[in-house]
């Protein structure tokens, strides 16, 4: 092998149980985060359901506990157990950090636990994408910086000299969000369960915002391409397709994205110059993306073949596909007279599908289909076919809710904005809800396919662990106690 | 200075460095490097090292 990058010598044995556990755990939040997805789209269609359980079932409470369960809970978990078993394979180092390597798994589930208590509870800082109250906000803080330390630490006692671009998409992740997080919940406490944003009005929208979309940019962008820089090239059993250009859009993409948070403030009382320099960032960040786009798609050429028998490879290229697509969309809304007809409308709940559907949520099942067989000693799932069948239900089912949402958005937007001679508003809001309400269907569709594909892929998962268990007991040998 | 200075003095910077990190990325004499370490994702795989009945005899590993 290469003499600059790697060691000659025999790797250590990983610390795989780590990465077990944030693997399982990927797949049961994004059953339990998708299904109450599902549930609010039902509420959207028959608004009965809000009253199943009043006050704690109806949508404002829901709707948080499902953007946080899906991700935090399912994209977090799944960024623990890839960065940790990328950060290993590709430093040939076991993790660092002892007693905190543990603490970072029970932390973050106690967290998710906790959010999933107090969200219906009503207890929310009413912050988009950081609800949580104070004392979570904390215990959150703590549970990053030990991932940092673990993340970190495993870099530093890395045995190869060189460190690996996904490592550094990874720790580019790991330390903004630990920024944006600490910043953004700064808070003055009024009691254990209340508190009050340490900034007010329009700077308090612009922080707020500046989180937000960095949360887009760095938790579910830049983490998930570090998952993009291994997983593609393992996948496809070669190296990614230009290393140089992975650098170029490492650099480009975290000193762009920073500034684009702005642009979900078109039209507010923000000033107005940093309304133009959000819309101008947003769409430069189109240029990186589709350099990494391009580099990981491009990584296949030669072996476009392997596509056809290989479901797991499809995940990841067509999350891939994906990416490029909400890339590209997301700059476009991004101009402010774009945004004038899509903000506020479901155009911007399909964008976000599109990208976490599409994008998050397909390399992470591609990239947790590649990992639980190594991770159980096992030379494939137990069923690649249905493997095969759950891409379909996530393929359709995200086709199916970003083009209903394109269709409602649309809609709405046109629908809004049209007036009488009179300067009078020519629709009533019911009316624009009541033209919506084929969309809700179609949306809800695509969204039961697409948990359906999970379910699918928690059975598959379910029996490849039981068939690994199954010939360790048979093997009775003194091995094949979970590797650790 | 004033704020329309310091505004156009960073972005001349921003501006270098970002040629230079992409003259630097895609200098002729880095080519082979970067080549090799665009590899490191395969360095630690059985082929190349051990296999996972190996690791298995020596559960304490190379650390």
């Amino acid at each position: 092998m290469g003499s600059h990058a790697t060691l000659a010598g025999d790797p250590p044995v990983y610390d795989f149980d780590i990465v077990r556990k944030f693997a399982i755990m990927t797949i049961v939040w994004g059953i339990v985060g998708m299904g109450v997805g599902v549930l609010i789209a039902s509420q959207l269609v028959w608004p009965s359901l809000n009253d199943l359980l009043q006050p704690y079932t109806s949508f404002g409470r829901l709707r948080p506990l499902h953007t946080n369960a899906v991700i935090f809970a399912f994209g977090g978990c799944a960024l623990f157990a890839t960065s940790y078993y990328v950060v290993q394979r590709t430093c040939q180092a076991t993790l660092f950090g002892g007693w905190l390597v543990p603490f970072t798994f029970w932390g973050w589930q106690l967290v998710i636990v906790l959010a999933a208590i107090t969200l219906p509870l009503g207890m929310t800082s009413a912050k988009e994408y950081a609800e949580l109250e104070w004392p979570i906000d904390i215990l959150l803080a703590l549970v990053w910086v030990a991932y940092a330390i673990v993340f970190f630490g495993t870099i530093v006692k890395r045995r190869t000299s060189h460190i690996y671009v996904a490592n550094w998409f990874y720790g580019g992740f790991i330390l903004t969000v630990a920024v944006l997080h600490i910043v953004n919940s700064a808070a003055v406490p009024v009691t254990l369960t209340k508190s009050y944003s340490a900034y007010a009005g329009a700077a308090d929208a612009m922080v707020q915002w500046w989180y937000g979309h960095n949360a887009v940019g760095f938790f579910l962008t830049a983490g998930f391409l570090g998952m993009m820089y291994y997983f593609v090239p393992k996948q496809a059993g070669r190296p990614v397709y230009s290393y140089q250009l992975s650098i170029v859009h490492f650099w480009a993409l975290i000193s762009l994205y920073i500034w684009a948070g702005s642009h979900h403030l078109h039209y507010t009382a923000l000033p107005d110059w940093t309304q133009s320099l959000g819309m101008v960032m947003s769409l430069i960040l189109l240029a990186p993306s589709w350099g990494g786009m391009i580099n990981g798609v491009m990584t296949l050429s030669g072996a476009w073949h392997k596509l056809k028998d290989d479901p797991t490879l499809r995940f990841l290229v067509v999350a891939l596909s994906f990416y490029g697509m909400s890339t590209f969309e997301g700059p476009m809304m991004a101009i402010k007279s774009v945004n004038a007809l899509s903000h506020y409308t479901d155009w911007t709940v399909g964008h976000v599908h599109s990208g976490a559907l599409g994008w998050v949520a397909m390399i992470s099942i591609g990239a947790v289909y590649h990992m639980i067989p190594k991770l159980f000693n096992r030379e494939t799932m137990y069923s690649v076919n249905w493997i095969n069948l759950h891409f379909w239900l996530a393929t359709v089912g995200t086709v199916l809710y970003v083009v209903a949402m394109w269709i409602n958005g649309i809609g709405q937007g046109l629908l809004w904005r049209e007036f009488n001679d009179d300067g009078s508003l020519t629709n009533s809001f019911i009316d624009v809800v009541i033209f919506s309400r084929d969309g809700y269907v179609m949306r809800l569709i695509g969204g039961a396919l697409f948990l359906a594909g999970m379910l699918v892929m928690a059975y598959n998962t379910y029996r490849t662990i039981q068939s690994a268990n199954q010939s360790s007991a048979q093997a009775n040998a003194p091995v094949q106690a979970p590797v650790v | 200075m004033d704020q329309g200075t310091v505004g156009a003095i960073s972005t001349v910077l921003v501006t270098i460095a970002f040629f230079g990190v992409c003259v630097w990325a895609f200098s002729p004499g880095l080519k082979k490097r970067f080549e090799e370490d665009a590899k490191l994702p395969f360095a630690d795989e059985p082929e190349f090292q051990q296999n996972d009945d190996q690791k298995k005899n020596h559960p304490e590993g190379r650390i």
